[in-house]
């Protein structure tokens, strides 16, 4: 019985969840625009992301390249370096893990954000004062994160790139410029642009769960916590599943 | 009663019920407030008041029964109507939900948003709200750096912004100290006088109730049990009513 409570439970949210999609997008092109707050949370999840995903890009780049290097070595194929890590990098390690850490900073922030507000009755008081919360709290906070995460994504992959470029100069005696030179030839329009498509729907999701666990969260701090807890553990869930749709599509209509 | 009878009718509520699952919050619950009056919904904590208000400003839909406020019926509204309605009417929330991420003057500006008269002098209407309330000091301070009585204040500044014709309050002395609660209960009674306001405030707190009535209603098991002054409530007899005055 609670095996069949769990599935009604998932379908009434799923339910909830595409209505609540539905509703963004009604609310997207209806006036007034809120660009004020919108540049406020542009700030906020753009600005105040860029040393996290400085550091993680930075990381990733310099132990991908260290890990890689040994096996490389062992064929004399050292020189492939810079275009393995930069196709690998775009292509898929780079938005994945950035989206996912972003997630842990922006999703977690937005649904404990309006999840306090929804619970200090913050979000009763707007609409009281004729502001739509709706429009105000979701639709700013959905957009702002779909145009940052790409940003943050591409910022993540330079820094990244970076740090490989570090490593390859210190252990392989590989110029800054031959590694880009090397690492940009590899790359194609074809590695791009799905890289950057996707990472558009990254910022959707991180944005759209956020904003929806934290609206529909239930009274009292324990439902706070809940709510970011579960905006992070979703959307990391649903950031795999765009992830496979995503390579899926473009292994059908570009020839991976 | 002669009197209250020719007088202008600013909430008129009519066999109310409000469920939440198997929880019967109201049930059939009326009642009506004049223009100019001070209504006290007296009930023990818990039970349904802050329901009924948020019936009243569209922010719940009741299962079934009859709300008029100001002339309009709230669940029959269009959003721009409701918000036309909603800005003559002042709320003040029992937490006193001041945005958390905003400063006091930008507490106070959010109800004037979309209304180009008021924007116009909003640096005027701020400070004129804040010193009705005594806080002009306060003005670029965070909700966070302000004490509960400060910022039930400030929450009564942002509710009177737009110079509401009603105000509703939402337990406005619950959880503060009897001293700041006496302080919060003398400002009200200021703010009726100055703002000429009809004003419906919901407590369970029976001293302020007395201090600020001209009307209690007792509201027991989601009903209307008892209405009428202060002074005739506490002369009954009955026990349920009796309780409350103990």
């Amino acid at each position: 019985m609670n095996f069949l409570k769990s599935i009604k439970a998932f379908f009434i949210e799923l339910g909830e969840l595409f209505y609540f999609t539905g509703r963004f997008f009604r609310e997207l092109f209806s006036r007034p625009v809120e660009f004020k707050e919108l540049l406020r949370q542009c700030y906020n999840m753009g600005n105040r992301s860029l040393l996290l995903v400085g550091v993680t890009g930075f990381i990733l780049g310099l132990v991908f390249t260290l890990q890689s290097r040994p096996t490389l070595a062992e064929f004399g194929a050292q020189s492939w370096m810079p275009s393995m890590v930069s196709i690998s990098i775009i292509r898929e390690i780079g938005p994945v893990v950035i989206a996912l850490v972003t997630a842990g900073r922006i999703s977690s922030g937005i649904g404990a954000e309006i999840g306090s507000m929804r619970v200090t009755e913050q979000i009763d008081a707007m609409e009281v004062s004729g502001t739509n919360p709706f429009k105000y709290l979701v639709v700013t906070r959905v957009l702002a994160a779909t145009l940052m995460v790409p940003l943050l994504i591409i910022f993540g992959d330079a820094v990244a790139l970076f740090g490989s470029a570090m490593v390859e100069n210190i252990k392989g005696n590989v110029s800054f410029q031959l590694y880009f030179n090397q690492a940009f030839l590899a790359l194609k329009f074809s590695d791009i642009i799905p890289a950057t498509i996707k990472s558009y729907f990254f910022g959707f999701a991180i944005g759209l769960v956020g904003t929806f666990k934290g609206y529909y969260c239930e009274k009292g701090t324990a439902g706070v916590g809940e709510a970011s807890n579960a905006a992070v553990v979703q959307t990391s869930l649903l950031l795999f599943l765009i992830d496979f749709i995503a390579v899926f599509l473009t292994d059908v209509f570009i020839d991976l | 009663m002669g009197t209250t009878k020719e007088k202008e009718i600013i909430i008129k509520i009519q066999d109310l019920h409000k469920s939440f699952g198997s929880n019967v919050v109201l049930n059939g619950f009326s009642m009506t407030v004049y223009k100019g009056d001070s209504v006290v919904i007296l009930d023990k904590s818990g039970s349904g008041k802050s329901v009924m208000i948020k019936c009243l400003v569209g922010l719940l839909r009741p299962d079934s029964g009859y709300i008029e406020i100001m002339g309009h019926d709230p669940t029959i509204l269009s959003q721009k109507e409701l918000n036309e309605l909603r800005s003559q009417i002042g709320f003040l929330f029992q937490g006193s939900a001041l945005y958390d991420s905003m400063t006091v003057r930008e507490n106070l500006e959010f109800p004037l948003r979309g209304h180009k008269a008021w924007l116009s002098q909003k640096d005027t209407r701020v400070k004129q709200a804040l010193e009705s309330v005594g806080l002009l000091d306060a003005i670029d301070l965070m909700p966070s750096e302000l004490s509960g009585g400060m910022k039930r204040r400030i929450a009564l500044a942002r509710a009177i912004m737009l110079r509401p014709q009603t105000i509703i309050y939402d337990e406005p002395t619950t959880g503060l100290d009897p001293i700041t609660s006496k302080e919060i209960t003398l400002l009200i009674q200021r703010i009726q006088q100055e703002y000429d306001a009809t004003s419906l405030i919901i407590t369970h707190d029976i001293d302020f109730a007395k201090a600020i009535a001209t009307k209690i209603i007792l509201l027991i098991d989601g009903t209307n049990y008892a209405s009428g002054t202060a002074q005739e409530l506490e002369a009954s007899t009955d026990p349920k009513i009796k309780a409350f005055f103990k």
